[in-house]
This record gives structure tokens, C-alpha cells and sequence, in this order.
């Protein structure tokens, strides 16, 4: 199978206005005919839910936790960009979209990410009709701030807690449809698999977490909105139910899967303490625009500080070294993640760590508070500092706070063509859930934007195409297809409550996230990645031979959903190194230590691997066929990328 | 794994489903650090259980930094335990001291049946939304964003209402499990905001209405709710939505009954 991204012919700026005006439109008399499943209701899936139901379609949507409120967009906290140029300080849309493919290591689609920026506009307008309540000026009008990667204020935010406020606009867009009838939403359902007849997704496979009842349901066309799968390094700043089991199982139906080892380490995060942390928490990356961000400029004040014996503000000002402002003085404390990250992290292995571990370097905002008072810095991030004194028992108004990174959000996932389509035809994947806009790094303040472009207006207009094309013929489970999808799930249900061993799923999880942190995270090796295949592998074998599950299916079990989406977390593993293995080169927050510059920056191979990774399965403990999608640059040089 | 000197007595409510009567049956933790939350507490507890072949305990959590509203204990006679302004997945357990015992209950409401020990269904408060808490804004077709300017005073209170997060603790902490703080804080957020105008006075009689179909018993100020509220919403949105409900009752009759043609 060839991999065919159906780009639009043309100039850049007028692909998706041409691609529009060339897809097929379903009439509206006819929208009533065609019935869609939804699965997942965070920013992606309730905006797409939403806008397809005022179109006129039958959606039904799915989520996994009780109420769609809850989806993890929720938790997103610094902002979301748009290029309005409300500051008059010379953004555009060919500057965001420069910025974000110059960000993503030019390892993300140019016309994508273009049609990114240009509807970037138009979901500001949208939230705030939907009476989303973003900062204002004393004017009255909105308000901005400045993100990483950027050299311009375009983030607009509503306090600490935009992904909040964003998704319960989206999700207030959806309780209207399910008011109208024209949503039904199942929550507490967990998607367990994907029915395809004659190669088209039609429908679904679910389990009932309040009943165990395993359920098919049937429509035109599927969309999965489900996600990131960053937990499967255990420890990342995702809730704890995000998992990979929707995408997982599609792939596993012949749905390929986009660069899996592109993971976003967020380098603001509150470093970890201890065995017993289920999560960890991110420090929203709003705070490096008045948080100055330094390590000790010797081992010796290191060592002082982690014994405990120096406090951080007593370090004089000589003995302080503030790395990214000294490295990076046009951009400062706001560089991309990946290159705050890598800082931190080299920082910490010279020794100059702070904090109990040395896992930690100092985020200050001493000369904030100092610049512009204590109180404006509370109006600014006083939800933030709360949330830290909560965790740490330390008051970052009086010292220092302390950071390490952490895994964040995945730019990989399912792989897409230009209309949000998997290669399974009738399979959408929106949002964190594939891998299209962010290239190799995600810059801050793009994945609500992503979530609500390909929600509100790439989807509906890109779905239509489709619809239009395979008519309105009614779909229902009587096919047998539905009936032989559900004896494969239940037949899985029934294996992993087999399972009387000796380990608990959570066990097994950490030890998958030790090995994927370990040899799969910030900086990777050859030699290591070698390694960690070999381990997952064992532990993999050793999952369904000691993995204990309790309970049973007819009756809400914990245990069994656990099972199931660490069972998933293993396998994924597995490919993520695979695919970290054959990309021999540098790019984003994947930094292979074989491929760096004199300087230790991340160096690209552009000649051999400007491609998107697509990977085809091929059956249990079969190695994956790997397709490769060239990605070409017409619009921005590839180069590489300085900060200085 | 644990690697604290805590040990403690965990009196924890058992109830297999909504069907079936709930027991306390105790438990030990031990061994707890003071740097866990409540939940990674719980964890532990949940691990040594599997271990030994019995059913974990069951409770709802999911982002676990304050703000999905997953969680939901009511811990020693608190929702969301003992200190102010916090969810349970907030709580950390240098909170309690050392041979301490702690009881654990799930949200004692009707409205919010019992889905399995510490778990509640809360839909409760999601058909309440969808009885009318949003504008009705199709996607596209909308003004600039710049075009409805808002003074930051009335942003900044409507974020503070719109900073709910439907965990429930306001009618697990009332007397009368009434849901009025939940209500009154979307009814505030829109009836500031410009954008909430048109269905204002509709919104405010639809979303009272599946109020009391639910079940949810009313207000009598005594002002649990607000003391317990994770997100410290105020008691004044509740004034304003008995402002805006009295209000449409006497004077919008006719309006309302045009928009609902």
C-alpha cells in the first residue's frame, strides 16, 4: 500500500479554500441519513460531536469517565494560539506557521500545519461566542501572552486554566446537541475495538464499565478522539485513565501508526519525590514568561543545596547561572520545550541538580516579584503556585520553584492523510489521537488548537467528502462482521480475567515506564534501545503469564480496564522503540546521542529522514512493515534550527 | 513500594452497587509517606488488597491535579477532606497524623446514586447542563472575538464562576443535598457575559427546573456548599440565579414562552 496524504495541488495559502470548495457537500435534507460514532469528548470529540450535530447528522458519542466534562483537555493550563495580531506586533498566519514547523524540528506536514494557523482565527471568535471567559484588557478587549518557540504575544488564555474553560465551551456546544436529540452520548462505555466491513470502519465495539456489557453500535463513519498515549512512560502528566487502548486496537485493524517515538518531554514540571507517584504535575509553560530559570554555576553550591545546607536564595547572584538566557538571548527563558528540556537535563548531569534527587533545576521569580509586585504575579499565576505549595509544601513566593521535565503529550499517533483519515477508510483520527500538526515538538499553546481545528472545521467539511461519497445506505450491526469484532473482544475480556498471578497490572506498568524513560525518553541510544526491546519484550511474555486480575466483566472493575490498556501500553512500547531504533537522527525532543552538532544540539538528518514513519501491522509478535510518507518543503527552508 | 512511616486505619464504606447495602469495613495503611496525595494512599492500600486476592476499593479519580472533578471522598465528615479549597487528589497525606484513623464515605445524595463503594453517578449534573447551560452559538458564522469587548471586572467574575469543576462537593456538603451552587455558577458565568443575554431568563427557569427533577433538595443559605466548594465558588452566584429566576418568573413570561416557539 502506497501512502497517498491527498495534499491540494497549489499554493500554499490557498490549499484549503481550494480543498473546501472541491469537496462534495451532502445535502442537508439528506445529513439526517448518515449516523456517526464519536469516540472520545475532549476538545476534538465534543467540538466535532457538536459542530456535526448542528450540520444535521446522528452522532453518537463515547467516553470513558462519567461525565464528558472530565476528558483530559480539562487540565491543559497555559493557552492557545491564534495568529490575530490583536498586539500589532507583526504575527501573521505565515508567522505562526513558520514558528510551528520551524518548532516541530520540520518533521510536521506543511499544509497541515498552514491550514493550522489559518483556522487558528476563527476558533478565538468561536469560544468567545460560546462565552468562553478569556483574559481581558482594562479595554475590554482580549488579552495575550507569549509562549516557547515565539517571539510574539498570540497566546490567548483564561487564567490558569484554559484547556478548562475551552473544553466546557465545547462541551456546553454538546449538551445543547444531546438536548436536540441529535447527540446521544454513552459515557462510562470504553471503545474495545473497531468493526470494518470490505475494508470501511462501520462501527464500534464497546464495554459498558457500569455493567460489563460488551455492545456493538454501528454508523457511517468513526472518529477517534481519544487522545495521547504519554502514560505509557507511566509517570507523565496525563490522567491517569488516558490511555492508548481506541488507537491501539484500530491499528491493530489496519489503521498505520505515525511516528510513535515522538514524544514531548515538558521541561516545567514538578520533579518527582518518591516510588509512590502515580502522575506527575506540569508547571504551565506561561510561567517562564516571568520565571527566570537557573542552576547552581557550580557542583560544590549544588551539592550545598541538595544537602540542604545553602538555601536557594541565598546563592549570590555571581553564583547563579541562568543557562538559557546565557545560551539562547534572543529567546531566552521562552525556548521550545525540547530545548529547555535537554538544558535542564545537562544541567543536571554535570552535576548542578538541585532540590533532594538533584533531579530539578530552579524556576525564580524573585525579580518578577520584585519588578512587578507580588500581587500582579498572583493575578498572573496564583493558581499555579497554589497548586505547587499543595504538592511540594514549599512557597514559591519565597523561594525558587523546582522543575524537571517530564512526559507531556505525543505527537505521534494514528497516521492521517490531509482530511483526517486514518487508511482505514471511514476512520478519522482527530487531535492528540494523530500525529499530523506538530511535527517532532509540539510548541506550547498548539494542542487546544489543534483539538478545536480539526474539531469545529477541518472534520466537517473533510467528513462530508466522504459521506457524500459512499451514500447514505443505512449501516447496522446485523452484518456478521459486528457479531465475530465482539467474539474477539469478549474472547480478550475473558483472557486477561484468567489472569491469577502474582503481579498487579500496576507492577507491570511501572516497569514498563522505567525501561521507556530509561532507554525511550529524553536522549536515546543505539545500544539502549536494543536493550529496552529485549525487556519489554520479556515483559510482555511475563504480563500474561503472572498479571493478576480480580473481579469480573459484569460489574464495574477497575482492575479489567486497568489490564486492558497496560496490556496495550506494553505492546505500543514495543513499537515506539522500533521506531526510535530506525530514526537514526536528532529532531525535537527525540535526541538520539549518535547524531548531535559540536555544540550538543540535536542535528537532523534531513537526506535520510524527512519522513513521517507509518507503521503497518501485520499480526501478533509480527514486526510492523514500516511505510514512509516524504515530507517535502516548499514554503520554509529546512535549516537548522537556532534559537541564539 | 510505600517508603513512609505513616500507619493508619482506614474506615472505608464498601458497597458492591446501588442494589446492594454498603458496609464500613476498616482497613491498614501502612507505611504511608506524608508526600502522597490521599489517592496515591489509597493506591497502596489497593495494591496490597489485589495482592491478597481481595477486590480493590472503587472511587473515581482520573486527572489528578484539582481540576477534572473526578474525585469525589468525603473524608472524616468533609467533602474533599479537611482542608479548604482543595479536591481530594490535592490532598496530601502530611495532613493527618501518624496512627490517625480516617473515615471514607462516597457523596450521600438521591440524586447521586451509589455506583460502587466510594463511586457516585453524578449525571445528574450533566442533564442539568444540557437542560440549557450554554449559548446557542452554532460553529462558524460568530463576530470577532474583539468585536463583543467585555470590562475585565465582569471577565475575570464570570471565569471565577466558570471555574467550577462539577465534582459534586457542594451538594454532598448541604444538608438538603441541594444543587444550587453547581446551577448558579453556569447561570452567573453566561448572565454576565454579553454573549449569555438572549437565553438568559429561559436558561435560568430550564436549568431550576431539571434541577428539581433530579431530586436535588433546595437552598436554605446556610452556606456549606461554598465552605466545602473545591474552587470556592461564592454564595453570591446563587443570589443572582434567585435574582434572574424571580425575575423571569414575574416579568419574562411572554418572552420565554417566544423562544421556546
Amino acid at each position: 500500500m502506497t501512502l497517498d496524504a491527498k495534499i491540494p495541488q497549489g499554493p500554499l495559502a490557498e490549499k484549503w479554500s481550494k480543498h473546501k470548495f472541491d469537496l462534495k457537500l451532502v445535502n442537508p435534507a439528506n445529513k439526517r441519513k448518515y449516523d456517526i460514532i464519536v469516540v472520545g469528548t475532549g476538545l476534538a470529540g465534543a467540538s466535532a460531536a457538536a459542530t456535526l450535530a448542528e450540520l444535521g447528522y446522528n452522532v453518537k458519542a463515547f467516553c470513558f469517565q462519567d461525565s464528558p466534562r472530565r476528558a483530559h483537555s480539562i487540565a491543559a493550563q497555559g493557552g492557545i494560539n491564534a495568529a490575530k495580531n490583536y498586539q500589532n506586533d507583526g504575527d501573521s498566519v505565515f508567522r505562526l506557521f513558520y514558528d510551528t514547523i520551524k518548532g516541530g524540528d520540520y518533521r510536521a506536514r506543511e499544509a497541515n500545519v498552514y491550514r493550522l494557523a489559518q483556522v487558528s482565527v476563527n476558533i478565538i471568535d468561536q469560544c468567545v461566542a460560546q462565552g468562553v471567559p478569556f483574559a481581558r484588557e482594562y479595554g475590554g478587549l482580549l488579552d495575550n501572552r507569549s509562549f516557547g518557540g515565539s517571539q510574539v504575544s498570540r497566546t490567548f488564555y483564561a487564567r490558569g486554566q484554559t484547556g478548562q474553560q475551552l473544553l466546557l465551551g465545547a462541551y456546553s456546544a454538546l449538551n445543547r446537541q444531546i438536548h436536540a436529540g441529535k447527540v446521544k452520548m454513552y459515557t462510562r462505555h470504553e471503545m474495545l475495538d473497531v468493526v470494518t466491513i470490505d475494508g470501511h470502519a462501520k462501527g464500534i465495539v464497546t464495554r459498558n464499565m457500569l455493567t460489563g456489557a460488551i455492545d456493538t453500535h454501528a454508523g457511517h463513519a468513526v472518529l477517534l478522539c481519544t487522545g495521547g498515549y504519554s502514560n505509557v512512560f507511566y509517570l507523565s502528566t496525563n490522567a491517569i485513565g488516558s490511555n492508548v487502548t481506541a488507537a491501539w486496537r484500530a491499528h491493530k485493524r489496519g489503521a498505520f501508526f505515525g511516528n510513535p517515538c515522538y514524544t514531548q518531554i515538558h521541561p516545567t514540571c514538578i520533579p518527582v519525590t518518591g516510588d509512590h507517584q502515580s502522575k506527575l504535575t506540569l508547571m504551565s509553560e506561561s510561567l517562564r514568561n516571568d520565571g527566570r530559570v537557573w542552576a547552581p554555576k557550580t557542583v560544590e553550591i549544588a551539592e550545598q543545596l541538595r544537602k540542604g545546607t545553602l538555601k536557594a536564595d541565598q546563592v549570590k547572584e555571581d553564583d547563579r547561572d541562568y543557562f538559557l538566557e546565557r545560551k539562547y538571548p534572543a529567546f531566552g527563558n521562552l525556548v521550545p520545550r525540547d530545548v529547555a528540556s535537554r538544558n535542564a537535563k545537562e544541567m543536571v548531569e554535570e552535576g548542578k541538580g538541585v532540590g533532594g534527587s538533584g533531579f530539578a533545576v530552579f524556576l525564580d521569580f524573585a525579580d518578577a516579584i520584585k519588578r512587578l509586585g507580588e500581587e500582579t504575579v498572583k493575578a498572573k499565576y496564583g493558581n499555579l503556585f497554589d497548586m505547587y505549595i499543595q504538592i511540594t509544601d514549599e512557597n514559591p513566593y519565597k523561594q525558587p520553584m523546582r522543575i524537571y521535565p517530564a512526559v507531556h503529550y505525543t505527537m505521534g499517533g494514528l497516521w492521517v492523510d490531509y482530511n483526517l483519515s486514518t487508511t482505514i477508510p471511514g476512520l478519522y483520527a482527530l487531535g492528540e489521537c494523530n500525529f499530523s500538526d506538530h511535527g517532532a515538538n509540539r510548541l506550547g499553546a498548539s494542542a487546544l488548537m489543534q483539538g478545536l481545528s480539526d474539531g469545529y472545521f477541518v472534520i466537517p467539511y473533510t467528513l462530508g467528502d466522504y459521506l457524500a461519497k459512499i451514500g447514505p445506505k443505512k449501516v447496522d450491526t446485523s452484518h456478521p462482521a459486528f457479531e465475530q469484532t465482539k467474539q474477539d473482544v469478549i474472547a480478550h475480556v475473558n483472557k486477561l480475567l484468567s489472569l491469577k498471578g502474582t503481579k498487579t497490572t500496576n507492577e507491570y506498568h511501572r516497569e514498563l515506564g522505567h525501561i521507556m524513560w530509561e532507554y525511550c525518553g529524553m536522549a536515546r541510544t543505539d545500544e539502549g534501545l536494543r536493550k529496552a526491546k529485549g525487556l519489554i519484550q520479556a515483559l510482555k511474555a511475563d504480563f500474561w503469564k503472572n498479571a493478576i486480575v480480580t473481579g469480573e466483566n459484569e460489574e464495574v472493575n477497575a482492575s479489567l480496564e486497568r489490564a486492558g490498556r497496560v496490556a496495550d501500553f506494553i505492546e505500543l512500547g514495543e513499537l515506539m522503540i522500533d521506531d526510535a531504533l530506525m530514526r537514526k537522527e536528532s529532531c525535537g525532543g527525540h535526541f538520539r546521542v549518535e547524531s548531535q552538532t559540536a555544540d550538543g544540539e540535536a542535528l537532523r538528518d534531513d537526506e535520510n529522514f524527512a519522513f513521517v514513519a507509518a507503521w503497518e501491522f501485520k499480526g501478533e509478535n509480527q514486526p510492523e512493515e514500516l511505510h514512509k510518507e516524504q515530507l517535502t518543503f516548499e514554503a520554509v527552508h529546512l535549516s537548522q534550527r537556532n534559537y541564539a | 513500594m510505600s517508603n513512609g512511616n505513616m500507619n493508619l486505619t482506614l474506615k472505608v464504606w464498601r458497597q458492591k452497587n446501588a442494589q446492594t447495602a454498603g458496609k464500613f469495613v476498616s482497613y491498614k495503611a501502612e507505611s504511608i509517606s506524608p508526600d502522597m496525595s490521599f489517592l496515591e494512599m489509597l493506591d497502596v492500600v489497593n495494591e496490597s488488597l489485589t495482592h491478597k486476592g481481595e477486590e480493590p476499593i472503587n472511587f473515581d479519580h482520573d486527572c489528578r491535579e484539582g481540576i477534572c472533578g473526578m474525585c469525589s471522598l468525603y473524608i472524616n465528615g468533609h467533602p474533599h477532606g479537611p482542608k479548604r479549597g482543595i479536591t481530594t487528589c490535592q490532598l496530601h497525606m502530611r495532613t493527618f497524623h501518624d496512627g490517625e484513623t480516617i473515615t471514607i464515605e462516597p457523596w450521600r445524595a438521591e440524586a447521586f446514586p451509589i455506583v460502587k463503594d466510594l463511586a457516585v453517578d453524578r449525571s445528574a449534573f450533566d442533564r442539568i447542563q444540557q437542560a440549557g447551560g450554554y449559548v446557542s452559538v452554532n460553529t462558524g458564522g460568530v463576530p470577532d472575538g474583539n468585536a463583543i469587548p467585555i470590562p475585565k471586572v465582569i471577565a475575570d467574575e464570570a471565569f471565577n464562576s466558570a471555574t467550577c469543576i462539577g465534582c459534586g462537593a457542594c451538594v454532598a456538603a448541604c444538608k438538603n443535598a441541594s444543587a444550587m451552587l453547581f446551577v448558579s455558577a453556569k447561570i452567573t458565568q453566561l448572565g454576565l457575559l454579553p454573549q449569555g443575554q438572549p437565553e438568559r431568563y429561559r436558561r435560568v427557569q430550564s436549568m431550576v427546573a431539571q434541577m428539581d427533577e433530579e431530586g436535588f433538595g433546595s437552598c436554605t443559605n446556610t452556606g456549606a456548599c461554598e465552605a466545602e466548594c473545591p474552587k470556592e465558588i461564592k454564595l453570591t452566584n446563587i443570589a443572582r440565579m434567585n435574582n434572574d429566576f424571580f425575575s423571569a418568573k414575574l416579568f419574562r413570561q411572554e418572552e420565554i414562552h417566544e423562544q421556546n416557539h
